[in-house]
Formats: structure tokens, sequence, C-alpha cells
């Protein structure tokens, strides 16, 4: 296996140097929409977009910077400040890794931002929906960039407080502020785990800063260590990314507005969670370890959990979601297997990022186009009515099925052929996971496109603007190529080398392996079934009753249930038992105390105004008696 | 000699008495001048700060006058960094509650419209005010810990008439129940500073030579009991908290302030240098129970903060969870851990008086405290929302403000200590960060019913904030995230005073404490 480089300190100056813009840009922008506020209400998208793009601009520059230097050098950190003087300075590692990263965040963000400008073009806070996106870009790219875990925390909950914002767009919806809240405290189960994986990190190692971690790491340290530290930032991963168990606040977080979906729950925020564990590599090792393991198995539960609930949707944005949470799923995996799967796992991320982001948009356009509708019973047919958006999402629809030589088609088969060979069991598990999804995606392409139209009265289906087109345009080309690009000649494996390691044996690509065929059989018979049953029959413009099975994937496998039986209603008792207790047992016993030195326990309501005065009184004056006479004394 | 400190308390207690010999009818007048006195003391503490030298001697800016000579008393004042930043949190919420109380000591409305008309007057409050500036300044000031406890005892009368006259329906109630609890304790000091005179047998009562004075384990431990007692109510500690909430609540919200960012910051700092350099080995051995106090606090606070319908008390319990932060890392015996308490103290002054403040300006439009009366404030009052949203994350330690980093130092400094030995410290803050989950639920919760959701019938009449209230309120935030992101001058002034006092309490001062877990 082909270890990552050491990081060095960057001295040279340039764009590496500058680096940091990256984050300064889009929090320039937030700071200034927030507080100048509505001064800024006539251009705030503008400066929003471009607070963006020059964010991408500078990672476009440093990305090429990088690559001039040699593969030993390709890891630079660079010192910004002392933050915690003597516990950790803040700074910035741009390598590999981070650099895919952020430019993945600022090209996909700024295409989201562009397409704002159009949906919403209609809501009176529009200003303010540009600088929580800022304000998300700045902590995202903090998050990828720090080159120490208590940056990369600051930017993890940054990231999730932009995220409670958007989701909360619309708070006035008591179902939007509610998904909001859930989505924060689920995230912060999550954040424990991170917590206290530094707080190991720190006491074994020391030092909380990448570089010195991976040598104190390598000098050697206990499996139990490793172990422990392994599954906290696994859990922290969970919530981030909506991982099982750790899933719920996922499809709730749809309540925001669609680019809010399309950009942080789709393409970039619950990634994060694939980040930490591959940034993590060294506490994941050796591929096969308990942590590595445990990182592969909640991939593959969740990859198949999240194609479950995605077959059950009638709500667009949730289907595309609980196909998140699989897609996500996938990555997991990937990166539970080691250098073997990072290049995949990193690869998958990226086109999800770009398919995804190209679907969601689509939804987008949809709703836009048909009065917010998010129903697809309501659907049907609309494929002649916005044509531009139907051949976008149909692109983005072939990408994630895995049609061959799509960029979906090279990432998740990546992912699957390293699975079978290093976990067989979950390797097939994904194969299954991958008919599935063949079957939903279908379901959902067939019901919205195609068909009888099921519309309301008043739905007046139009193709939408150019500023929300060409994103999708733009999207859906990198969902085309991308992944040929990245995974053929394993390019990004080999970009990503220095970073994050590779195995020893370059993988090569073969289209007809028994799981690679057995992929493309079930994706068949999936989308199959979904044409049969959403195609060629009617569907119903009422959701039908369903079977168990049904009923157990549109309660999103009775995630909510088990949370509420188990923590929240059990929570709930408790607060008022403590309430109870506070109000009656401390202070009552406290009452009852002074109550017995007064007298009996009626006259506690006297005690505690009139007499209690007195009593006061008494003790201050006793204890100027006290201090006087021991003053007096000390003249004599 | 150093004429900064007696300067920094001349200056407000002669404001006090300008302030209350003004004529009848003067009130505007009143607040004028004592708002230009505060500010006069903020930029004369800054200027004084700035001449502070971190690496120069622990006092500094001392000063000693004799008082009691017969018996040693002095009138000793001099600041290391703990005390320095807590005069400097002093000098900053002060002018800071003056601009918020502007129309406090005018009468408190009720939720059916009705005021509680204040049974003193108007220029009393403010002349009260200043009066405990120059207390709260002392207090951290006093070398000499009879004067400690002096100020510890006299500050309770502003603040017990600031509550008692000025306050809420409850409000005698609320400010006999907080003379008593804090009077007790007093007492209990009271005998605890006799003792530690007699036992040291020094013949003064000046803290530097009183340390390692008393050497008599038994000893120790009763003069100890004494001090920690006092200062436990004071912080406030679970289970002798429950006057806390009360007080709060009855308080006029610029009162509160002052009392849960400043007064309270008194027990924990009274722990920190008093009762562990004082008595370093009845301190150690007393450790653990007081490690179980305060991780029930941190834990209990936080669920009872849950549970409360009323936001004032709401917040009251967050900091009684946030004290047991506090409380948890003076006694982790790390450096890391108790720098982190004392810059907890300093940030959970801001962000408890960010949210105090805020959750003032609220119910100063609508006139009830319970959260139930509120709802869809965001959508009328978007500023006053979102300072009150921000103010709220500080209460939950969002990374990036300045509450994140002390809490992240208590937790992270009390994991890794190796003071104990035992893994006592790590199950501890493994605990306590259960409270970041339940954090996030209190205060996200109250934030979700008061300010999302739809405008509640009478909430549509609200006002956005005026620019008084943008003044009081952008101070703070300011310094939240300032010091979110750049903590290290703070810690630069607080590290080498905990470096003297762990220095004193005989356990290591190292920062990075390497392999004590594994």
């Amino acid at each position: 296996m082909e270890s990552p480089v050491e990081i060095v300190q960057h001295t040279a100056g340039g764009v590496i140097g500058a680096s940091w813009l990256m984050i300064a840009f889009p929090l320039l922008g937030a700071f200034i929409l927030l507080v100048f506020n509505r001064f800024t209400n006539r251009w705030g998208h503008l400066l929003g977009v471009a607070m963006s793009l020059a964010s991408f601009v500078v990672a476009v520059l440093a990305f090429f910077e990088l690559l001039g230097l040699g593969e030993e050098q390709r890891r630079q950190a660079v010192h910004l400040y002392e933050f915690i003087p003597g516990m950790v300075d803040m700074g910035l590692l741009i390598d590999p890794l981070s650099i895919s990263f952020a430019l993945l965040i600022t090209g996909v963000g700024s295409l989201i931002h562009i397409y704002s400008i159009g949906y919403m073009a209609h809501d009176e806070h529009r200003r303010r929906f540009f600088s929580y996106l800022n304000l998300f870009v700045s902590a995202m790219l903090l998050l990828v960039l720090a080159d120490n875990y208590v940056g990369l925390f600051i930017g993890w909950e940054g990231v999730g407080l932009a995220s409670y914002l958007l989701i909360g767009f619309w708070q006035f919806k008591p179902s939007a502020a509610t998904a909001a809240k859930k989505a924060f405290v689920v995230n912060r189960v999550g954040d424990f785990g991170l917590l206290v994986g530094m707080f190991i990190m720190w006491t074994t190692f020391g030092t909380l800063t990448f570089s010195q971690l991976g040598e104190e790491v390598g000098k050697g340290a206990s499996n139990g260590t490793l172990t422990a530290i392994g599954l906290l930032l696994l859990l922290g991963a969970c919530g981030k990314s909506a991982q099982l168990p750790l899933q719920s606040w996922l499809l709730d977080a749809m309540e925001g507005p669609t680019p809010v979906s399309a950009l942080i729950h789709a393409a970039t925020m619950v990634t994060a969670g694939v980040y930490l564990v591959v940034r993590s590599g060294a506490f994941f090792f050796p591929e096969g370890s308990a942590q590595a393991l445990a990182v592969a198995i909640v991939g593959a539960a969740t990859l198949l959990a999240g194609a479950i609930i995605g077959c059950a949707k009638d709500d667009i944005k949730k289907g595309l979601a609980g196909s998140t949470m699989s897609q996500i799923g996938y990555m997991m995996l990937g990166a539970g297997l080691g250098p073997a799967g990072y290049a995949f796992a990193i690869g998958h991320l990226i086109t999800h990022g770009f398919f995804k982001a190209d679907m969601f948009l689509g939804a987008g356009s949809v709703m836009h186009g048909m009065n917010d509708e998010v129903d697809m019973r309501k659907y049907g047919g609309l494929r002649k009515y916005m044509p531009l958006t139907f051949v976008t999402f149909i692109v983005g629809y072939l990408a994630i099925i895995g049609f061959p030589l799509l960029s979906g088609y090279f990432t998740k088969d990546g992912i699957i052929e390293t699975a079978v060979h290093h976990q067989p069991v979950l390797g097939w598990l994904a194969v299954l996971g991958a008919g599935i999804t063949g079957f939903y995606m279908s379901r959902m392409v067939f019901m919205t496109f195609f068909g009888q139209k099921r519309w309301a009265e008043n739905a007046h289906p139009h193709e939408s603007p150019a500023v929300m087109t060409l994103p999708l345009i733009i999207l859906s080309i990198g969902s085309i190529f991308l992944g040929g690009y990245l995974i053929l000649s394993n390019t990004l494996m080999d970009f990503l080398a220095p970073a994050v390691g590779a195995p020893e044996v370059r993988p090569e690509f073969h289209p007809f392996t028994t799981p690679g065929l057995a992929t493309l059989a079930l994706v068949a018979v999936g989308a199959a079934y979904a044409w049969m049953k959403y195609g060629k029959a009617e569907v119903p413009a009422v959701q039908p009753r369903g079977s168990f099975l049904t009923t157990f994937a549109r309660r999103d496998l009775y995630g909510d249930a088990i949370n509420e039986s188990l923590f929240m209603r059990p929570g709930q008792w408790l607060t008022r038992l403590a309430v109870f207790f506070d109000n009656r047992g401390v202070d009552g016993v406290v009452n009852g105390l002074a109550a017995g030195i007064g007298g009996s326990s009626g006259r506690l309501r006297r005690l505690q105004t009139g007499f209690a005065r007195t009593y006061a009184l008494s003790i201050l004056i006793g204890a100027a008696l006290l201090t006087g006479a021991l003053l007096l004394v000390g003249t004599i | 000699m150093s004429p900064w400190l007696p300067i920094l308390m001349a200056v407000p207690v002669l404001g006090a008495i300008v302030v209350a010999l003004l004529p009848k009818g003067g009130d505007k007048l009143a607040k004028q001048v004592t708002l230009a006195v505060s500010l006069l003391v903020l930029v004369l503490t800054g200027v004084m700060a700035a001449q502070f030298k971190p690496g120069g001697a622990r006092f500094q800016f001392t000063a000693e006058y004799d008082w009691i000579p017969s018996f040693g008393v002095k009138f000793g004042v001099g600041v290391d960094g703990v005390a320095l930043v807590l005069i400097a949190l002093s000098a900053v919420l002060v002018p800071i509650v003056v601009l918020a109380s502007w129309y406090d000591a005018d009468g408190v409305k009720t939720a059916d419209g009705t005021i509680v008309t204040p049974k003193r007057s108007v220029k009393t409050y403010f002349s009260l005010l200043l009066v405990l500036e120059a207390m709260m300044i002392g207090v951290f000031a006093a070398t000499d810990v009879f004067l400690f406890y002096v100020f510890f005892e006299a500050m309770l009368i502003p603040m017990y008439f600031m509550i008692g006259s000025y306050g809420g329906a409850q409000r005698s109630y609320a400010a006999v129940k907080f003379l008593l609890y804090s009077l007790f304790g007093g007492l209990l000091m009271l005998v605890a500073v006799i003792g530690l005179y007699v036992a040291a047998s020094k013949g003064t009562f000046m803290f530097e030579p009183l340390i390692g004075a008393v050497k008599d384990p038994t000893t120790q431990k009763w003069l100890f009991g004494g001090f920690f007692i006092a200062f436990a109510i004071k912080a406030p500690l679970w289970p002798v908290h429950t006057w806390l909430p009360d007080a709060a609540a009855q308080a006029p919200a610029g009162a509160a302030v002052l009392l849960v960012g400043v007064l309270d910051k008194v027990g924990t700092f009274g722990m920190l240098r008093f009762c562990l350099e004082l008595f370093p080995d009845a301190a150690k051995s007393f450790t653990m129970p007081i490690v179980v106090l305060s991780v029930i606090s941190i834990i209990y606070g936080a669920i009872v903060a849950i549970g409360q319908t009323d936001m004032k008390r709401l917040i009251a319990y967050t900091s009684i969870s946030h004290f047991g932060f506090i409380v948890l890392g003076v006694f982790a015996m790390s450096n890391i851990a108790q720098t982190g308490a004392a810059l907890y103290m300093v940030n959970h002054g801001f962000a408890t008086g960010a949210l105090f403040l805020a959750a003032g300006f609220l119910i100063a439009r609508r006139g009830s405290p319970f959260i139930a009366d509120y709802g869809g404030v965001q959508k009328v009052a978007p500023l006053l929302a979102g300072f009150f949203l921000v103010a709220g994350l500080a209460g939950l330690s969002l990374p990036g403000l300045s509450s994140f980093v002390s809490e992240f130092m208590v937790m992270i400094g009390t994991y890794s200590s190796s003071a104990h030995g035992s893994g006592a410290f790590t199950v501890a803050a493994g605990i306590s960060a259960v409270a970041v989950i339940l954090a996030a639920v209190y205060i996200l919760w109250m934030v979700q019913r008061t300010l999302n959701g739809p405008t509640a019938e009478p909430v549509k009449a609200f006002k956005d904030l005026n620019a008084r209230e943008v003044w009081v309120l952008a101070p703070l935030i300011a310094l939240i995230i300032g010091f979110g992101f750049f903590p290290k001058p703070l810690i630069d002034v607080i590290q080498p005073s905990v470096v003297h006092t762990l220095t004193n309490v005989n356990v290591s001062t190292a920062i990075a404490e390497r392999g004590t877990g594994q």
C-alpha cells in the first residue's frame, strides 16, 4: 500500500498562501448582507453570487498551483494564527483531498447561487437567503480546508448552523421550524461523538493537528484507542451524513427551499461525514479493523435503507432525499474499505454532487412551474412542457442508476467492485441496492415526466428561466463525463494518493465483471418493474393504501417512531420529573428547613415575606456585630 | 503602589453620590450621568488592562493601605490575569446594562398590561448600579482576604434592593430568598476567614503570605468547607441553586445580567483562588465529590432548563448548567481546564448577558416572561429575533462563538487531566459532553416557540429594536464573535495566573498531558 506523503509547511506565498481568501470571500458576503440588511436588498443576491464565484476562482488557481508541485510537495499546511495558545493553531491544509472538495463546493455552490437568483426571485427575503448561502459556503470550506480538528469542528457546526437557518428559512411554517431544530439536535448527537473523539486524540497524542496526529499515530497507538476514536468519529459522520442511526433529520430537512436541498442536503454538507472518515484515515487503519468495518456496515445498511425509503415517497424531494441517504451510504461503504475504496468514495461523492444537484434543481424547476407542488401523483406528462428540465433530469437519472458510460456508472461500479472484493457480503448488498435504485429513480421519472397529466386545476407548467436552466445544463454535462474522466485511467486515485494513500495494485476498469453485470441486470429489472407499475399503468392520483412493506418504507422505516419512543418521550418525562423535583424537592427541602426554624410549615408564606426579612436582617446584624467584636478584640 | 484600582473603585462611588444627590425629577440626567460614569470606568479599565504584563509579577497594580492595623486588616488590592479579565467583564457589562435598563426603573410591565411600580426612585436604581460596580471591581481586586469578604457581603445590599424594589410581582420573595441563601454562605465564610487568620497565625489577612500557611489537614478541610459552601451558593452549584431562578426571573433584566454575569462569578473566582491555593490538600481530597456535584449541575441544570415555561428562569437554569462546567474546570486541576474555566467566566458573562437582555427586550414588549405568550417574532421584529438567536447560539456554545472555546477547553482539559490519576475525570468530561446535545434542545426549542411559527396576535404589534437597544446588544455580539475566533488575548492574560494557582496546588502545569488516557 502506498502511504500518504508528509504534510509540509507552506512558505512560498502564492495562491496557496492566500487560500484563506476562499473562506473569507463568502464570509464577507454573509457579513455585509446581514449587517447592512435591507440596504442591500436590491443587489444582495448579486453580491452573494460574486463572493461564491470569487471563492471558486481562488480554488481553481490553488488547484493549478498544487498541480505544479511535485507529489511529495502536494500537502501544504498554511499557518494562519495562534488560536488556542499551546493547544491548537488555526491553519489550512491544501492537499488533493481538500482542494477536490473546495472545487466541488465552490463550483456546484456557485451554480446553485446562480440558480437561486431565479428560484428565489419572488421571495421577499431573497437577500437573507443569499447571506445564509454565503455563510454556508464559508463554513463548508473551513470544514474541508482546516488543518486540525478544532477548525474542522468550527466549520462542521457552522454548516450545521447554516443548514438550520436554511431548513427553517420559511420559519413561519411550524413544520419548517420543527425540521430545522430536529436537524440541529440530531446533528449534535453526532457532534458529541466528534467532541469525545477529539478528547481522546488530545489526551493520547497531545495534538489535534492532522500533520502531527499522522506522525504520532504512525509511531504506534493501541488498537483500543484507535477503535474508540474511529467509532466516535463515525458517530459524528453519521449525524452529518444522515447515516443510520442518525438519519431521521434528512427527510424532514426537505422543508427548506429546493436550492438548499440541492447544495447542502445533497451535494456538499451531507457528504462531510465521508470527508471526515477519509481525512481521519489514520484512525481507520488497518483495513478491516473493527472501526473500518463499522463504517462499511453503516454504509451498506444506509444505502439499502435510503433506497427502500426512496421507493415509497410520493413527494419528489423526499424521494430524492432517500436517494441521497442511499448514495452517501455507497460512499461510506467505499470509505470503510480503506485506501482501496477512498478514491471511488470521493469520486462518487463528486459525481453525486453533480447529478444529485442536477436532479434536485430539476425538481425545483418542476415545482417552480407547478405552483410549488411536490406530490408526484399530481405531476405526469411534464416532458413536453419543460423539455430542458426533462432532458437534464434524465441525464442525472441515467447517471445515478449507473447507465453505462455515464458518471455514476464508473464511480458506483468502483465502489461495488472493491466492496465485493474486500467485503463480499456488503458488496452484494450494494449490488442489490443498485437494483432498488433502478426502480425508485425510474418510478420518479415516469411519475413526473411520463404518463397522464394529473395536475391540479390551476397548474400551468412552463419551462424555467435561463438563469435556472443554465446551471442545469452545466451540471448535466458533469453528470455525463466526469465519472469516466476521474475513474477510467485512475486520474482521481493518482491525484488523491499523496493525501489519502493508494492501494498497491492499481485497479483497472473492466466492463464485464460478475458484480458489474449483475448490477446492470438488476438495474434493468428495477427500471422495467417501475415502467410496468408507473409508466405503462396509470398512476392513481391518490396514494393507495399499500402493503405492510410500503407503509414501512413510507414511515421512513419507523425511524421517527423509534426515536420518539426511545428518546423523546422518556426525555419529556425526565424533564417533567426534574422540573417537579426542582420546584418541590430541592426548594421544598430548603424552604422546609427554614420553616422548621421559624415554626410550622403553615407559616411558610409569611416566612417568605415578613419573617424571613427579619431573619435575614438578624443574620446581617449578627455578622456585623461579630465582625465588630473581633475587630475590637484586635485593637485591644 | 499603583493608584489604578482605588481610582477604578472611587469613580463609580463618586458617580453614585452625584446621582443620588441630583434633584427630584432629574431622572433623565441621572441616567446620563450613570452612563457617562460607567463609560469612564470602562475607558480607565481599558487603559489599565493595556499596561498589564502577562509574563510579569502575579499581582500587578497593587496598592496597600492600612485599614485596621491592630488586626492586620489591609485595604489591599491588586490583580492577576483572572481578576483582570473579570474586572474588565464588569466594566464592559455595566454601561451596557445602564443603557439596557433605561426604562426598567420606571416600572415593570406585566402580561395583562398593568405596571408593577417600583418601590424606590429612578435615580436610586442607577445610584445602586454604580455602587454595585465599585463593589464588583473591589471584590475581584481584593488581595486581602478580609477585604474580599467585606465586598463579598456588601455586594448583596445593592443587589437586594435592585431586585426587591424594582423587580416583578414576586420581587420580595425572590429578594429575600437571594439574601437568605447568600447570608448563610457569607456567615460560614466569615467563620472560615477568622479561622484562617487564627490557624495561619501570620498576623495578616493578605492573600500571598497565607498561601501554604495552614498545614494541618483537618483544619484545612474545615476552612475549605466554609469557603467552598459560600462560593457554591454564590456560583450556584446543585443543590443550593434554587435561589437563582427566582432572583433572576424577578430582577429587572439589567440587574439579572449583573447578578448572573458577574456576581455569581465571585463564587467560581473564589474557588479558583482561595479554595485551591489556601487549602490545596483539602481541595484535592474533596475533588471527587465536587466533580460529581458539578457534573450533576451540568446535566440537571440543562434538563430542568428544557422544561421551563418562563424565559428568564430558563436562562437561569442554563447558567446553572454552565456554572457546573466552570466548577468542573476549576477542580479538574489542569492548565487547559482551569484556563478554560476562567475564560468561561468571562464568555458566560457576555453570552448570558446578551441572552438576558434580548429576552428582556422581548418581555418589555409583551409584558410576559412566558414562552407560550410568544410566537413568530421573526416575522415582525427580525432584528430582535436575529440578536436573540445569536445570543442563544452563544448559550449553546456554537463553535465560532466565544463560549465554545471555553467549554471545549474545560471538557478537553478535564478529560486529559492527570491530577487525580483515576479515570474519574474522563467519565466526568464524557458525561458533561452530553450537555452539548441538551443545550441545543433548550435553546432551539425556546427559539422555535418564541421566534418561529405563525405570529401570535399580541406579537403582531411588536416594534423592532430601536437604536438604543441595538447599541446594547451589538457590542456583546461583536465580543462573542471576536473572542470566538481570537481568544488568544484573553487566554494569554489568564494562563500565567492559572499556572500560579496550579503551582501552589502542586499539580502539573503542562498544557498537553500526553499518554494519560491510553
